[in-house]
């Protein structure tokens, strides 16, 4: 059943993505309107629970769907299986979350 | 007239033949007689009557009832009984090789035997709920449930949506389009009991969500039949099922 709840897990976290690049995008395209500059950027989000909530959310959502994905195309592609298969994917989930959520971190916490 | 003095005069086509074992094998020329009508099925008999009596094909039917005869031609999986030549001939010429993701017996024989198991895997039988003595149950052919049902009913176990899978090739454990559909179609049915032990093979982790929805047995079915919807309707069941239990 681990495959079963895989799936589910890929297709939880993509309906979590889904809004999220929305909004990303929709970030994007507002806050490039004055140029780029770092000092707006940190003056919207340092501090910010909603921008921290909402992008550690989108970190992990990313994290599991991307693991999931990067899994399915080394079990099918590459033939991995069992401990190479699982270590491998759990190491790059927790590469993302840190990747991730550090980045997010530096931006809100700091 | 023999059929001999008959196809004299005829153009012919240049087919090239798979020859050999699961060891090891080549492709062999022949030149066939081109006929009006001809199906790829009447090129390989004409092949193994006319031109090397040692080759080796499965047949039954002839009229696309059976699903024995299946083969790739020119690299796709088709029923070569329902096959005309013309439909599929490229620059006069034909491949014709056994069905893809199966073990070579010997030339164009294929062993379907891991394709009948695992329609057994996925509990591909029908499980009545009442006796032989019982009333016959009622069936609206109307109903929705059984339409779902005989959507998914007419499959002739040819494999060639098997053959097509690329999933089947990636993953040798995979139970495949066609045990899946199978299920499916049981699943629907109001008079089958074994729903939840098949929900439960299914859901396993050979089983439907492996598919990646490519489609390809949808688009080489002969009989139209669209094995992904099936496997689609397979997930969404098996998920419910899974989040109702964790509510019970």
């Amino acid at each position: 059943m681990l495959e079963m709840r895989l799936y589910l897990a890929q297709r939880i976290s993509a309906a979590i993505l889904a809004p999220l690049v929305l909004m990303h995008l929709g970030l994007m395209i507002y806050a490039i309107q004055g140029g780029l500059d770092a000092g707006e950027i940190l003056g919207r989000t340092r501090g910010s629970l909603f921008w921290g909530s909402s992008y550690a959310l989108f970190v992990v959502a990313v994290a599991v769907h991307a693991t999931i994905g990067l899994r399915n195309i080394l079990r099918e592609w590459l033939q991995w299986r069992g401990p190479l298969l699982n270590g491998f994917s759990w190491l790059c989930l927790a590469g993302l979350l840190f990747a991730g959520l550090r980045a997010v971190a530096a931006v809100v916490l700091t | 007239m023999s059929s001999q003095a008959a196809t004299s005069s005829t153009a012919t086509i240049a087919v090239s033949v798979w020859r050999g074992d699961a060891r090891q094998g080549s492709f062999q020329r022949f030149q066939v007689p081109q006929q009006p009508s001809q199906t790829i099925l009447d090129v390989v008999t004409w092949i193994q009557r006319h031109a090397d009596t040692s080759l080796s094909y499965r047949f039954a039917c002839r009229v696309g009832m059976c699903g024995s005869c299946a083969m790739m031609v020119n690299g796709i999986p088709r029923w070569t009984c329902r096959t005309h030549v013309n439909k599929v001939l490229r620059d006069n010429q034909l491949t014709i090789e056994p069905l893809r993701n199966m073990p070579i017996i010997k030339d164009l024989a294929c062993d379907m035997s891991e394709f009948f198991d695992k329609w057994n895997q996925a509990r591909g039988q029908f499980e009545g709920s009442t006796r032989r003595d019982q009333p016959v149950a009622a069936l609206s052919p109307n109903s929705p449930q059984r339409r779902v049902a005989d959507a998914a009913t007419e499959c002739i176990n040819c494999g060639i949506c098997y053959a097509s899978c690329d999933v089947v090739s990636w993953n040798r454990d995979y139970l495949g389009p066609a045990a899946l559909n199978r299920a499916w179609s049981l699943q629907n049915d109001e008079r089958d009991c074994g729903g939840e032990q098949r929900l439960q093979a299914v859901a396993g982790d050979a089983g439907c969500h492996q598919c990646h929805a490519q489609q390809g047995c949808a688009t080489y079915c002969p009989n139209e039949l669209n094995p992904t919807a099936s496997i689609a309707g397979l997930k969404r069941m098996v998920s419910q099922a899974w989040f109702n239990k964790r509510d019970a």
